[in-house]
C-alpha cells in the first residue's frame, strides 16, 4: 500500500496496463510529453515509448474516432479528453458510432474504448470547465458510465474499464483530485493521504462496474450521490448528526440497483445528490428507480440535490456549488416533512 | 434584401428542364498526366491533384504511364464483378418497388470505384465503406444471398435486424460495419491505419465518403490525423457530383477539386476518372504501395456521376435535368471496360451477352435463396428478443428486464 492522490493512482492504473498488455495506447491531447494539464499520464510517454503513449492534434472528435478505429484493429486505446467540457466534438463519434458498434454489427465487431475526462467545478473553471456531463452519457444505449470518488476506486475501477470489451467513459471529479472535498472551500484543503481511500495497493486490482459501495451505514436516510458529493453529503450529515447511509454508486452505467434499494427499504428516506444540473440529471432516474421499487416503504417524499439548471457562472462558483447547506436542507425536508 | 448580394450561391449548371453543362468539369486526355514515383513527396507532385488521371482513351486503348498492365483475365474478372453489381442493384431496386424491402440504393454508373479498387487492394487490407461501395461487397465475395439477406431483415441478416438495409458488413472479409452517418468512417479508418503501424504491419485501411459529406468535420478530422500521423491509409472522395438535391459546390467543389484538399494537408492528393476501371486500379494500386511503404496517406478523388436516385426514397427529376446522366462526359465505367477488352480481342458482345444472363440467373437464384430465410412479411422471422443482445457484451440488468417485460407483452 502506498499513498496516493487520484492522479497518481490513475497515473498508476495506467502505468499497470500499459506494462501489463502491450496493446493498451494512451492518446490525447498534452498526454504525452508533458504528461497531461492535471499530470495523469506523467512519466508514461518515457516509460513506454511515443507509440504507446501519444500526443493528438486539438480535435476531440478525430481523437474519439481514431480511438475507435484503434480499437477495431486490436488496440485498447485509453483517450484523455482534457476537459469534459470538450467532450462535444467528440459526441457524435461516441453516441453514434463508440456505443453502437457491437449493436450494429450484432456483436462481429466491438470497440473497447476508454475515454477518461476530468469533469465538476469548485476549482474556478468558469462554465467552459466545470460541467458535469454524464447525465447527457448515461441516455445513451451502449455506453458504460463510471465516476469515482477517491484514489483506491479511481485505480481499480479505471483497470477494469480498460479491460472491459464495452466502451466507457470514465469521469474523473477534479476537484478530488488532490483531496476529498467536503463543499467547503474555505476551510484548508485535506490531503488524500489523511483519508483511508488515500492508501492504494501498488499492484494489480479491479473494483468491478456496478456494484455501489456502502461509504457509511446508517440507519435514518439514504444518501444516494456519486464522485464530489460523496464528501459533501458525508460531511453534510454528519454535521446535522444524522445517522445517514451514504451510498457512492461509482458506475452510473450498469448501476447497482440492489444496493441503492435495499438501503432505502431501511432506512424509509432517501436524498438524491449530484453536481450536475438538475433538470434532466441521472438524479430524476434514480428517484424514479426509488420510486418504482421502494414506493410503499418511503416515509417522505423523494429530495434530489443537484447543481442549478444555468451554466457554472466563473464568479458565483459557490452559489452554484451544491454544498452542505443545501444537502442539509434536502435532509430536512425527508427527515421532518411538513 | 436584394438577392444581388455579394453573398456566392452555388448553381447548379441545370435543373429540371434545363440543357445539361458539364463543362466545369476539368480533365486532361487520357495517358497525359504523369506517375510519379510512389515515395515522391506530396509537395512535388501538387498538379496530380487537380489534373484527371484517365487511362482509357476515346476509342478504347489503354494509353499512357498509369495503364495497370492487368492481364486480360483479370479485367474480364472485373467486368464481371462491375456488372454483377449493376444486376443486383437493378433488382433490389424493383424489389423495393415492389415493396419487398424497404429500401434500397444503387451505386449506378459509379461501379468501377468499388471493384477497382477493391481489387487493388489485398484481402487483409481493411475497407471502411460508405453506403455505395457494394461493389466491394462483390469482390470481396460476399454471397449475394447474405446481402439480400440484410436487406431482407431476415433470419440470415449479419445485422440481426438492427441496420437498415445497405449497411453491411463482414468481418471474416475485413469490411467494417456502415454507419448510415455520414464521414463518421473516414477518421475511423485513419485510426485502424494507425494501429496496423504501430503494430508494424503492413496492412493498410481504405475508406470511402462522398463529395458533399467531405463537409463535415470528420473528414477534416480524418484527413489531419492521416497527415500528422502518416497513417498508411488510402481516404477516397467519390465525387458523383450529387448530394441528394445539392450539387458538389455546395460542399466546396467550386473553387477547388477534393482532392487538393489532400496536398492542403500535406498530404498527396489524385485526381482520377472513377469512370476509368484501369485508372482507378491504378491510382489505388499506386496509393496502397506508398502506404505501405511507409509513404503515408494518399486522397483520392474519383470523379463519377450517380446515375441513379440518390436512394428509393428520393426522386431526381425534381431538381436535376432530365436527361443529365446522358451528357456525363466520362462515360459509362461497365461500356468502358467492356469496349477496352473487345478492342484487345479479350471480349466479344456474345460472350458479353451470355455473362449477363449467368450474373442474371445469379441474382435470381440467390434471391429466392435469401427469400427462404424469411422476408417482411413472410417466412421465418428474427426473434424480437435478439434486440436486447450486443448492446453490452454481457446483459445488463435493466436490459435484461425490459427483455422480460417485452416477452410479457408480447406473450
Amino acid at each position: 500500500m502506498a499513498s496516493m492522490n487520484m492522479i497518481q493512482a490513475l497515473n498508476s492504473a495506467m502505468d499497470i496496463m500499459l506494462g501489463k498488455d502491450p496493446s493498451v495506447v494512451l492518446m490525447g491531447e498534452d498526454v504525452g510529453y508533458f504528461g497531461g494539464v492535471f499530470r495523469a499520464t506523467e512519466g508514461l510517454q518515457r516509460k513506454y515509448g511515443e507509440h504507446r503513449v501519444i500526443d493528438t492534434p486539438i480535435a476531440e472528435g478525430g481523437i474519439v474516432a481514431a480511438a475507435i478505429g484503434m480499437s477495431v484493429n486490436g488496440l485498447r486505446p485509453v483517450a484523455e479528453i482534457q476537459f469534459a467540457d470538450y467532450i462535444y466534438p467528440g459526441f457524435d463519434q461516441i453516441v453514434s458510432e463508440l456505443a453502437r458498434i457491437r449493436y450494429r454489427s450484432a456483436g462481429d465487431f466491438f470497440a473497447p474504448v476508454t475515454i477518461r475526462t476530468p469533469c465538476g467545478g469548485g476549482i474556478r473553471g468558469g462554465q467552459t470547465h466545470s460541467q458535469s456531463p454524464e447525465g447527457i452519457f448515461t441516455h445513451v444505449s451502449g455506453i458504460k458510465v463510471v465516476m469515482p470518488s477517491n484514489p483506491f476506486d479511481a485505480k481499480g475501477l479505471l483497470i477494469t474499464c480498460i479491460e472491459d470489451d464495452d466502451p466507457v467513459v470514465f469521469f474523473e471529479p477534479k476537484r478530488l483530485y488532490n483531496g476529498p472535498f467536503d463543499g467547503d472551500p474555505n476551510k484548508p484543503a485535506v490531503p488524500w493521504s489523511a483519508h483511508a481511500k488515500g492508501q492504494v495497493d501498488e499492484g494489480y486490482y479491479k473494483v468491478p462496474l456496478g456494484k455501489a459501495d456502502v461509504v457509511r451505514a446508517g440507519a435514518a436516510v439514504s444518501i444516494i450521490t456519486y464522485g464530489t458529493m460523496v464528501h459533501v453529503a458525508a460531511a453534510a450529515a454528519a454535521a446535522m448528526n444524522v445517522d445517514a447511509e451514504i451510498i457512492d454508486l461509482r458506475s452510473l452505467v450498469p448501476l447497482d440497483v440492489d444496493t441503492i434499494c435495499t438501503s432505502v427499504k431501511k432506512t424509509g428516506r432517501c436524498v438524491v445528490a449530484h453536481e450536475a444540473t438538475r433538470f434532466s440529471g441521472f438524479g430524476a432516474e434514480i428517484l424514479s428507480i426509488v420510486q418504482e421499487e421502494c414506493f410503499w416503504d418511503l416515509e417522505a417524499p423523494i429530495a434530489r440535490v443537484t447543481g442549478w439548471d444555468t451554466p457554472y457562472p466563473h464568479a458565483f462558483e459557490w452559489e452554484y456549488f451544491p454544498g452542505q447547506a443545501r444537502v442539509q436542507a434536502a435532509l430536512k425536508s425527508v427527515m421532518e416533512p411538513a | 434584401m436584394s438577392n444581388k448580394s455579394r453573398l456566392h450561391l452555388p448553381h447548379v449548371p441545370a435543373r429540371p428542364g434545363e440543357t445539361p453543362d458539364f463543362s466545369y468539369v476539368q480533365q486532361s486526355p487520357a495517358g497525359a498526366v504523369p506517375r510519379p514515383e510512389v515515395n515522391t513527396r506530396a509537395r512535388d507532385m501538387l498538379s496530380l491533384s487537380t489534373d484527371l488521371v484517365r487511362v482509357l482513351n476515346d476509342d478504347g486503348q489503354a494509353v499512357g504511364p498509369w495503364h495497370p498492365h492487368l492481364d486480360a483475365a483479370d479485367l474480364q474478372v472485373g467486368l464481371r464483378h462491375m456488372l454483377l453489381t449493376r444486376l443486383f442493384d437493378d433488382r433490389m431496386q424493383r424489389i423495393q418497388r415492389a415493396g419487398k424491402i424497404s429500401f434500397y440504393m444503387r451505386s449506378l454508373g459509379e461501379e468501377a470505384v468499388s471493384v477497382a479498387q477493391g481489387m487493388a487492394l489485398r484481402p487483409s487490407d481493411m475497407l471502411f465503406p460508405g453506403y455505395r461501395n457494394q461493389g466491394l461487397q462483390v469482390v470481396r465475395g460476399i454471397p449475394l444471398v447474405d446481402l439480400m439477406s440484410q436487406l431482407l431483415s431476415n433470419t440470415n441478416d449479419m445485422c440481426k435486424g438492427r441496420q437498415l438495409p445497405v449497411m453491411y458488413h463482414s468481418r471474416a472479409n475485413n469490411i467494417f460495419s456502415i454507419s448510415g452517418n455520414l464521414a463518421t468512417q473516414f477518421p475511423q479508418a485513419v485510426g485502424w491505419a494507425m494501429a496496423a503501424a504501430i503494430k508494424g504491419e503492413d496492412n493498410v485501411a481504405a475508406t470511402w465518403i462522398g463529395e458533399g459529406s467531405s463537409a463535415e468535420a470528420d473528414f477534416h478530422h480524418g484527413l489531419l490525423f492521416a497527415s500528422v500521423y502518416q497513417a498508411p491509409v488510402i481516404l477516397n472522395v467519390v465525387n458523383n457530383q450529387w448530394a441528394i438535391s445539392t450539387f458538389q459546390g455546395y460542399a466546396g467543389g467550386e473553387q477547388r477539386s477534393f482532392a487538393a484538399r489532400g496536398p492542403g494537408y500535406g498530404m498527396a492528393g489524385i485526381r482520377v476518372d472513377g469512370n476509368d476501371f484501369l485508372a482507378v486500379y491504378a491510382v489505388t494500386q499506386w496509393a496502397a504501395e506508398r502506404a505501405r511503404t511507409g509513404g503515408g496517406p494518399t486522397l483520392i478523388e474519383l470523379v463519377t456521376y450517380r446515375g441513379a436516385a440518390h436512394s428509393t426514397s428520393d426522386d431526381p427529376a425534381r431538381y436535376r435535368a432530365k436527361d443529365d446522366a446522358e451528357h456525363w462526359p466520362l462515360g459509362d465505367p461497365i461500356l468502358r471496360l467492356k469496349a477496352h477488352l473487345i478492342k484487345i480481342g479479350e471480349w466479344s458482345e456474345e460472350r458479353h451477352q451470355a455473362l449477363n444472363a449467368e450474373l442474371e440467373a445469379l441474382v435470381a437464384s440467390s434471391w429466392k435463396e435469401a427469400v427462404a430465410f424469411g422476408t417482411m412479411t413472410e417466412g421465418p422471422r428474427l426473434d424480437a428478443d435478439t434486440m436486447f443482445e450486443d448492446v453490452f457484451k454481457e446483459m445488463p440488468r435493466h436490459l435484461q428486464r425490459q427483455q422480460a417485460a417485452l416477452r410479457q407483452e408480447r406473450s
